[in-house]
């Protein structure tokens, strides 16, 4: 392993990845002791700046920690947390953990790919929403739990899955 | 616990958090300053206490009064009527639903009646961002008797006479597991706590590092001066964000207090926790996956042996244990071996905490003693099923695990009597499941569940359960056959055969045990020539001739 510091790359920059956000994972990556093992690390970092991992950042990675980018994809396509698409503005994740499940989290969830006209991990089409689709969220209680951002929506039912996404949308109008 | 007047404790479970009790704190502290009793009068957030369907709760002490549902509005009549008049507030006190009583104590509530709380004994009672108070319960307390007046091997055979098992799933005995990694010579040892809680419906280890994050700190660095290790890592999901806030919060509390680090209570023992992600694989819940992940790669399964205790993180030794196995250390050290081994059953020692949830009237986190019987747990703490439905089946396990019938309640719960019946302890996952819930489709989404977290590495695992899911989609749109149905069974017999690892070994664990409990279920979709009417049984017929016929 190389230390990160001692490799020079280009930076891949266009439109949608600006030269500052690689400035701020270049830094990131610099400023660690050590590059074993620390590739999850790294990626996560990597998407809370971007907001997804298309190709070239994490080709980028890869010649900066002095690994093969198949690596690098490897990683990323194997965690279910790591995403290759852009994100649209409100995330709408839908728990489909057992308990929600059980208490129709399945029909939640058809109803807002109708709804939105996506699948899950589709984007619409004015970019406001991605549907995601996502294991336990832990608020069995609440079951089924709808989450928009980080705002949890419990006990939810069909009828009121309207009300929800017009929220968001109205918002929009506003601003 | 600071010295004020009154406490209020208000739930920061996550549960709890998503229906407001963020606001209800906010609400009871600004009411608190404009009646002039901030000073007297203090609002804790604490962890999880368990009654999640309840949420948000809080509770009063000294006077012991335990409110639920309570709305942020609710703040002002709790602040005037009880803590200004002395008066409870009975509308928000919780009804008992079939006598119609109101409960103000806790400890008469049913859902905490046949509770025993040794892994969660602080959840609920603390805040869990002060250490001060964990060490006022007699926190880090045991680490400071093992580190000053035990030797490693003592600490080790403490743990194995209590007769604790590993509360991952898999229930190796956590005794044993420390002193084979202790025995490995090695400069370089680990200690990994594994918080990648995958199963979907489970979330005890959530509720632990969120109510009450030192017990599992204070562990580690007992299991590290046991098995020789100066370095432990906690592995943790990065949806979690609120457990991975106060982890971070605890361990900066305990190195400033010099509780972690180098010397602590200024003896030899030098020990240090590193937090690591996970990104959502149910697979890195298997500890080689695990460690493979820790280390920055694809989270696939090894081959065992060698096992971590051998070969792990690096190549070290490595012991990787659950968070609820961790908070257990703490009492068995401090209370004995003797103590802890009096309860629960004869193989199975002290207590579970189950995540109950489905179609149970009080969703929440139970602590039993092993031993309790599943209609205990599902009536009288769980309060019996929704809607006054009749109960149909119990899913323990999770994805690893099967369902148990209305036949088995009684079985009194330890690791061996529930793999006996066709399903496993799993880490604790508890979902309740009425009449109106087809257990063909439980299944199928079961395997919806594993053929998507297959990590691809073995091929019966990654094909085989892919192909279960795709006969179980045929079988439920009306297409299937009898054929089917064999091909069926057999994948699972070969997947469960012939995977590398646990998570494949167990994946048919669904369909089978509701094969077996609710073939008629399977029945109901098969239109097959040969059953018109779709009932019927299948008697065993030439393989060839089915598949003909399909």
């Amino acid at each position: 392993m190389t230390k990160p510091g001692t490799i020079s790359v280009t930076k891949p920059v266009s439109e949608e990845l600006p030269r500052e956000k690689f400035d701020e994972l270049e830094k990131f990556i610099d400023s660690m002791e050590t590059t074993k093992g620390v590739l999850i690390e790294i990626l996560h970092k990597a998407q809370d700046i971007f907001g997804y991992l298309p190709r070239d950042v994490q080709l980028y990675i890869a010649r900066k920690l002095g690994i093969p980018g198949a690596e690098v994809f490897g990683v990323v396509s194997f965690y279910s947390y790591f995403t290759t698409k852009p994100r649209g503005k409100h995330t709408i994740s839908v728990c489909m953990g057992t308990a929600c499940f059980v208490r129709g989290a399945d029909k939640i969830i058809e109803k807002l790919k109708e709804k939105l006209g996506i699948e899950s991990n589709e984007i619409t089409e004015d970019g406001l929403f991605t549907l995601k689709d996502v294991r336990c969220i832990g608020a069995c209680g609440l079951a089924p739990v709808v989450m928009v951002g980080d705002k949890v929506y419990g006990r939810v039912k069909e009828e009121e899955l309207d009300e929800i996404i017009n929220t968001y949308k109205n918002q929009e109008v506003t601003l | 616990m600071t010295r004020k007047r009154t406490n209020i404790m208000v739930c920061g479970g996550t549960a709890c958090l998503a229906s407001d009790s963020e606001k209800v704190v906010r609400n009871l502290n600004l009411i608190l300053k404009a009646r002039g009793y901030d000073k007297e009068v203090e609002v804790i957030k604490t962890g999880c206490f368990g009654f999640c369907e309840q949420g948000p709760i809080v509770k009063i002490e000294p006077d012991n009064v335990f409110y639920v549902r309570v709305a942020p509005k609710d703040a002002k009549e709790i602040v005037d009527e009880h803590i200004v008049k002395g008066r409870k507030v009975e509308r928000l006190l919780y009804e008992e639903p079939e006598k119609k009583e109101k409960i103000d104590k806790h400890e008469n509530i049913p859902f905490y009646k046949k509770q025993l709380r040794i892994a969660l004994r602080n959840c609920g009672l603390i805040n869990p961002e002060d250490i001060y108070e964990y060490i006022a319960l007699g926190g880090y307390e045991a680490l400071g008797k093992v580190l000053t007046s035990m030797t490693p091997s003592e600490v080790i055979d403490t743990v194995k006479r209590s007769g604790l098992r590993g509360r991952g799933g898999g229930g190796f005995p956590t005794g044993l597991k420390w002193e084979i990694t202790s025995k490995q010579e090695s400069d370089v040892k680990f200690i990994i706590c594994n918080a990648d809680e995958g199963d979907p419906g489970a979330f005890m280890d959530r509720s632990i590092l969120e109510g009450d994050p030192h017990s599992v700190l204070e562990a580690m660095a007992i299991g590290g001066y046991a098995i020789g290790a100066d370095k432990g890592i906690i592995y943790i999901r990065a949806e979690y964000p609120l457990a991975i806030k106060r982890l971070n919060v605890a361990l900066q509390q305990a190195r400033d207090m010099g509780l972690l680090g180098k010397n602590i209570f200024d003896t030899d023992f030098s020990f240090d926790i590193d937090i690591k992600y996970g990104a959502g694989a149910f697979v890195c819940g298997e500890e080689t996956a695990l460690i493979n992940s820790c280390e920055g790669k694809r989270g696939e399964p090894n081959y065992k042996p060698p096992y971590p205790a051998q070969e792990g993180y690096w190549g070290h030794p490595t012991c990787v244990n659950n968070v609820e196995t961790f908070a257990n250390i703490p009492p068995i050290i401090k209370r004995g071996a003797d103590w802890f081994a009096s309860i629960g059953t004869e193989k199975s020692k002290g207590t579970k905490v189950f995540a109950l949830a489905g179609k149970v009237n009080n969703v929440g986190l139970v602590e039993v003693p092993m031993g309790t019987t599943l209609r205990e747990i599902i009536y009288d703490v769980g309060g019996g099923i929704q809607g006054g439905r009749k109960f149909k089946a119990v899913q323990t396990g999770g994805p690893s695990g099967g369902v148990i019938t209305e036949q088995h309640l009684d079985t009194p719960i330890d690791y061996d009597s529930l793999t006996s019946i066709g399903s496993m302890m799993g880490s604790g996952g508890m979902i309740v499941m009425d009449e109106t819930d087809n257990m063909v489709d439980i299944a199928k989404f079961y395997l919806e569940f594993t053929q998507d977290e297959s990590c691809g590495r073995c091929t019966p695992c990654r094909i085989g359960t892919r192909r279960m899911y795709e006969i179980l989609n045929k079988i439920t749109s009306g297409k299937g056959t009898m054929a089917d149905i064999d091909a069926l069974k057999q994948l699972a017999y070969m997947i469960k055969d012939s995977s590398l690892c646990g998570l494949g070994q167990t994946a048919p664990n669904p369909v089978i045990s509701t094969m077996k409990y609710f073939w008629d279920e399977y029945m109901d979709y098969i239109k097959d020539v040969d059953h018109p009417a779709g009932k019927g049984k299948y008697t065993a017929k030439n393989k060839d001739d089915a598949f003909l016929k399909s």
